[in-house]
């Protein structure tokens, strides 16, 4: 039913797949130069955290040798072992932390895409009234961060009774503009004919929207789903959530850095885990990643 | 005889649909980003302590930042400082190594990829760096420079005035390749390659000509995109000086337009105050972020 976008698709992936073209005009010390540039910068970037990985095997002794090492020599699981003793014993187990951390980043996550992408096809494909001034306005607010609207936002959460739930991170979490946006522009692609065909066929728009839509766009909600994860996953509630069993792992973690010395195995174990989960979600899906973004352009 | 707004009307009440569809988000989006920012303007000409009701005090706020408020003269040094460095180094370093890895082999470009979206992606842990500038000598920096004799004595890094700036640009510029890094990849690859070869037969000369002539304009959307992306980012720094300098920082040194913000709303509750840098921030980013579009309208011309 779907198959001429979903050549467009393919046509496009494998395009992207395909071995760049020997192209004419390289000069061979053109190619020597960029590649060191990019081997040096690329140290940079990774450097930091292979060190993170490897002390987070360190023994104790090791974190604490001079001179520091890069890469650990006697690799051991007691900083894990000595992490989770820690956090057992804390007086908020630590499977509410994983829980309080998974449930806010699952609903944050379903509740964003369904509500994003039901948005985003009619500025997609609809023409109405105030569609140019809505969508204008969500690109004006990706010119600013969250910051500029903090202070206010606590009002607006107090009024609604939201401060110190979970509902203070998540739902605001439903309606960041980055999402839609990369919809919007993803959702143009999908060709007009087969929306209008379903609408021959007597489809409702909700229905069209549901199973002509939304199947087309499945690389775009990954995309969806990875942004809102690094942002979810990384959030601490700080500032609306106070109750120490509704905080977050990364709160838990936080805590555990700044336990100073005593705690640096621990610590350093706490930042694999941290950082290991959204690298690996992103592995998985890069390709369909960068697909979505190949859309993300704003035209003059 | 239908005038414009009946015309209107009726339009509307066709399209109800789309309304419908779009109610849930857009109410959320109204009441958590567009009222906010709406808040924030009128509470910037007021005195408020969110006690009392706020008090209309006029431009006395903002005369007061620039006349009277040292500390923010600081912070609005740094961040324009933090966003005239990372801003552009950051947006130029997404291009450029996008544009080198597009031309490996497709491997290859996924290693790559990852090796240098990794760490926007990793979740704040940037605490990481808080153990390489660690103040003692097993901090890696310190560690290397002591082993070498660069240095006999280990450097507080983070509670020595002048390296406080140098290492959070650093820190911000290790982060700072995120979804215009992505974009810019992602743009590179619909480039039509036909465009290329009739570049070589019109008489491009090498791989610079091509980048200004074919590949900066066929991505221009792209690179609007990436520039909004880098531009707010670099306006923002806040978490990174927090976690690394503390907050305060040592004499103020690593204070942002944000962290000011952060300690007039939250640990002093003069909203009117707060709301007041907020609004000088939200104008700022908007007015770069226009001009900068502007600029890369030329792009190849």
């Amino acid at each position: 039913m779907n198959l001429p976008f979903q050549m467009n698709a393919k046509q496009r992936l494998s395009r992207s797949i395909r071995m760049p073209k020997k192209r004419v005009n390289r000069s061979i010390w053109g190619t020597l130069s960029l590649f060191a540039l990019l081997t040096v910068f690329g140290a940079f970037m990774i450097l930091p955290l292979v060190y993170a990985v490897n002390n987070a095997f360190k023994p104790l002794d090791e974190i604490f040798i001079f001179p520091p090492t890069l890469f650990v020599r006697h690799p051991t699981m007691n900083n894990f072992i000595d992490l989770f003793n820690l956090l057992g014993n804390s007086w908020v187990p630590f499977s509410r932390y994983v829980f309080n951390t998974v449930f806010i980043t699952g609903v944050g996550i379903v509740g964003h895409v369904l509500l994003a992408s039901a948005a985003a096809y009619p500025l997609a494909k609809h023409h109405f009234p105030g569609k140019k001034i809505l969508f204008s306005i969500v690109v004006l607010s990706l010119m600013f961060t969250p910051a500029v609207t903090a202070m206010p936002n606590y009002m607006i959460m107090s009024w609604l009774g939201l401060i110190d739930t979970y509902w203070a991170v998540i739902i605001p979490a439903f309606a960041y503009s980055l999402g839609l946006y990369l919809m919007k522009q993803f959702m143009e692609q999908i060709p007009d004919v087969l929306l209008e065909a379903a609408k021959m066929d007597g489809a409702s728009e909700y229905r069209i929207f549901w199973s002509i839509v939304m199947p087309n766009v499945k690389p775009a909600w990954l995309t969806l789903i990875i942004l809102l994860f690094q942002i979810l996953w990384g959030s601490d509630g700080n500032g609306f959530i106070y109750s120490e069993q509704l905080k977050s792992l990364h709160f838990a973690a936080a805590q555990v850095v700044a336990g100073g010395i005593a705690r640096s195995g621990a610590a350093a174990a706490v930042a694999l885990i941290l950082m290991s989960v959204p690298i690996t979600l992103f592995i998985f899906s890069q390709s369909r990643i960068i697909e979505t973004m190949a859309t993300s352009g704003m035209k003059d | 005889m239908q005038n414009w707004w009946s015309l209107k009307w009726h339009e509307v009440r066709a399209n109800k649909h789309s309304y419908i569809l779009m109610a849930p988000y857009m109410i959320l989006f109204a009441v958590f980003t567009v009222l906010p920012v709406l808040v924030s303007i009128v509470l910037s000409f007021t005195y408020f302590n969110m006690l009392e009701f706020p008090k209309f005090i006029g431009w006395q706020n903002y005369t007061r930042l620039f006349l009277e408020d040292d500390v923010f003269l600081i912070a609005l040094k740094n961040t324009l400082l933090f966003a005239v460095i990372t801003g552009p180094i950051s947006y130029i370093a997404c291009f450029v190594f996008a544009w080198i890895i597009n031309e490996l082999s497709p491997k290859l470009r996924a290693v790559m990829t990852l090796v240098f979206y990794a760490p926007s992606i990793s979740g704040n842990v940037y605490f990481i760096w808080l153990m390489i500038f660690s103040g003692d000598r097993y901090g890696i920096m310190n560690g290397l420079l002591l082993k070498f004799g660069f240095i006999l004595e280990p450097i507080q890094w983070l509670k020595t005035e002048g390296y406080i700036m140098p290492i959070i640009i650093l820190v911000q510029l290790w982060l700072s390749l995120g979804t215009g890094f992505l974009a810019f990849i992602a743009g590179l690859q619909t480039v039509d390659g036909t465009l290329y070869e009739a570049g070589a037969v019109d008489g491009i000369k090498n791989r610079w000509q091509e980048l200004w002539y074919i590949t900066l304009p066929s991505m221009r959307p792209q690179l609007m995109f990436g520039a909004v992306i880098q531009i707010t980012t670099a306006f923002a720094v806040a978490d990174v000086s927090i976690a690394l300098a503390g907050f305060p920082s040592v004499n103020y040194a690593a204070e942002t337009i944000v962290t000011h913000l952060i300690d007039f709303g939250t640990t002093r509750f003069e909203m009117g105050y707060a709301s007041s840098i907020a609004t000088i921030l939200f104008l700022i980013m908007v007015g770069s972020n226009l001009v900068v579009q502007k600029l890369l309208r030329k792009v190849g011309e």
